[in-house]
């Protein structure tokens, strides 16, 4: 396992009565790719402020680095990014311009900071635009340039807020590229997002927030376990048989699903193609059709809000 | 507890960004190209009144400064009711601004602590006054030069310099007040319209609620002698709240080496004096200090609380 670079335990943020975060434990390694997902208000953009020290926690201990952002909050901010949600810029600078000013805010040299712009610029396929006013810059370009800032700055950890949203989708597949890359570099990233399929394609973990706590952390696959859905889901298509009942006897079948005439989705803890296949022949049924997928955070994601979260 | 690093890092280059920012901003060409020229009006006219007079008059550089011609007023009369427009231009929208534009977020993120954004708004700010006032004192000086044929005494110079910097004290006393708005209004429009509106009662309309609240609260007695002199320190008193009129006492008895007191002259005061004789620039700046006290002490409550207001909200635009 790799070195710890986040460790959040107990954080609570309180604003009078309203409790913002209730109580936030996470645990996250160098490389990985965190999701933290959850609905508006639920305590993520709270707890991406304490984690980098622009708000106080009311209760708890966080490190990040090794370092406590609140009483160390310049060693903190001087390793991680921030990329916030519609990130702003001068538009009345270019976007050198702009990555000079915030250079020359990270302490560091002239020297250091033309040298670095050009190669972030060049990374974010910004080099030709970098001269130009940030005015003139589409949503995936400021974004692409929000990027470039944290890499001329060379964050260890980044904290993504919505960074793929309003982008098209080319731009979108070249920024979860990018991510990925930085990632494999042993870059830790923290990625805030309401479009799950982005998440599911580069995160290793996710964190679902709700009420202001971590309801669950952990991968897709064990997301779906936990609610109840295997996994692993087979959409079978089969004539003269009703697989309801009999795809049951099958080990690790979690739930089958009758969806139209001789079709049925079966949930399940690991693949049971064979056992379906068996079950099928011996009851006499035909087989058309055998399907696996991997489940998917969107389904995942929506039943977990409204059985088990609301349920809590 | 004890926070590791200093709450200046990074205020220097805010700073000379912001500073860059207003030099450049069409906004700021305009303000200051109404100020030059307004400038430029009151010194022509005030030339013109000292070239019939040179003879007489024993300050004739710092009256360049005071000296007007109907029916321009005087050029530090123009400053001071000007100078805070130029002030109020520059901070109105100073931390508004950064969350409207949704910078603020990204910049704290920077390792600095949000005092330097704060600290360094208000030193850009600063040095652009400080540049335009010190451009338009050497304007003063070479026109003064150029039409009168007389060059400033080394006493004149070091007045006028004095005077330089209670203008800054004073301009900052406005920038101070912009800030805290724009950290206290979300919309930059609204605040611009709060510090206008300050503005106008402090510099219009403070000259007549001065006298009518005094009035009421030390009416005269015509059979009281000693209570026109009560309503008149009154008087003085209420409109020494506006920084307006403790920055015109500043420029009286600066630029002017002869005047011996911002208030009633008695007799006893003037006992043992040579009348019309200059004090000592040092004199004269003891008689004022209450008055540059006061701006400077009004400048640091306002900035105060922007501090206080800005280091309490929450940082998510």
């Amino acid at each position: 396992m790799s070195a710890i670079v986040l460790e959040a335990k107990g954080l609570v943020k309180r604003y009078g009565e309203a409790v913002a975060v209730a109580g936030v434990d996470m645990t996250v390694h160098q490389g990985e790719v965190i999701g933290l997902l959850g609905p508006n208000g639920a305590g993520k953009t709270t707890t991406i402020l304490m984690l980098l020290g622009l708000t106080e926690a009311s209760e708890g201990e966080v490190s990040v680095l090794g370092k406590d952002p609140l009483r160390q909050p310049l060693e903190v901010k001087r390793e991680v990014g921030y990329l916030p949600d519609a990130v702003g810029f001068y538009d009345t600078m270019t976007g050198r311009e702009n990555l000079v000013y915030t250079g020359k805010l990270a302490g560091l040299s002239r020297k250091a900071i033309d040298h670095r712009i050009d190669a972030a610029l060049e990374r974010v396929r910004l080099g030709d635009a970098g001269r130009r006013r940030v005015s003139t810059y589409s949503r995936g370009m400021r974004q692409r340039l929000g990027i470039a800032e944290l890499l001329m700055r060379d964050c260890k950890v980044m904290i993504l807020d919505e960074p793929t949203s309003g982008l098209d989708p080319q731009s979108t597949h070249e920024l979860l590229e990018l991510i990925q890359q930085l990632a494999s570099e042993g870059i830790t990233i923290l990625l805030s997002s309401h479009q799950l399929d982005v998440v599911q394609a580069i995160c290793s973990r996710v964190a679902l927030f709700n009420k202001g706590r971590i309801g669950f952390f952990g991968t897709v696959d064990e997301l779906a376990q936990q609610i109840g859905r295997g996994a692993f889901i087979v959409d079978v298509e089969a004539g003269g048989i009703d697989l309801t009942s009999l795809a049951q006897k099958a080990d690790g079948v979690a739930s089958v699903a009758k969806v139209s005439d001789g079709v049925w989705q079966v949930e399940a803890t690991r693949d049971v193609r064979p056992e379906l296949a068996k079950i099928v022949v011996d009851a006499g049924g035909s087989l058309r059709n055998l399907d696996l997928r991997r489940a998917r955070l969107d389904e995942a994601y929506n039943r977990y809000f409204t059985e088990v979260a609301n349920a809590a | 507890m004890r926070r590791s690093g200093s709450p200046f890092t990074g205020v220097g280059a805010i700073a000379l960004k912001e500073a860059a920012d207003h030099m450049t901003s069409a906004r700021m060409h305009m303000i200051m190209l109404l100020v030059i020229l307004t400038a430029l009006g009151a010194v022509y006219g005030s030339i013109g009144r000292l070239r019939d007079t040179t003879a007489e008059d024993a300050y004739l550089f710092l009256k360049l400064f005071t000296v007007a011609q109907d029916p321009l007023p005087s050029f530090a009369a123009f400053l001071g009711f000007l100078l805070p427009l130029v002030s109020i231009a520059l901070g109105f929208d100073a931390i508004n601004g950064e969350f409207n534009r949704r910078t603020m977020s990204r910049v704290l993120a920077q390792p600095i602590y949000r005092d330097a954004m704060l600290f360094g708004k208000f030193l850009g700010g600063l040095i652009v006054l400080a540049v335009s006032l010190l451009t338009l004192w050497l304007l003063m000086v070479g026109l003064g030069m150029l039409f009168l044929g007389l060059p400033p005494s080394g006493g004149d110079i070091v007045r006028s310099v004095a005077w330089l910097v209670v203008t800054l004290a004073y301009a900052g006393v406005w920038l101070a007040l912009a800030i805290a708005l724009s950290t206290l209004i979300r919309t930059p429009a609204t605040s611009a319209l709060a510090a206008l509106s300050v503005w106008l009662i402090l510099a219009v309309f403070w000259g007549m609620v001065a006298p009518l609240v005094a009035g009421v609260v030390a009416p005269v007695d015509p059979l009281e002698p000693a209570s026109i002199l009560n309503s008149f320190e009154w008087r003085q008193a209420i409109s020494r709240l506006s920084p307006q009129t403790l920055y015109g006492e500043v420029t009286g008895i600066l630029l002017d080496p002869a005047a011996r007191s911002v208030g009633p002259l008695f007799m006893h005061q003037l006992h043992g004096a040579v009348i019309g004789s200059p004090l000592p620039t040092g004199q004269s700046l003891l008689i004022v200090w209450p008055q540059i006290s006061a701006l400077i002490a009004a400048m640091l409550a306002l900035f105060t609380a922007a501090y206080v207001v800005f280091q309490r909200q929450e940082i998510r635009a």
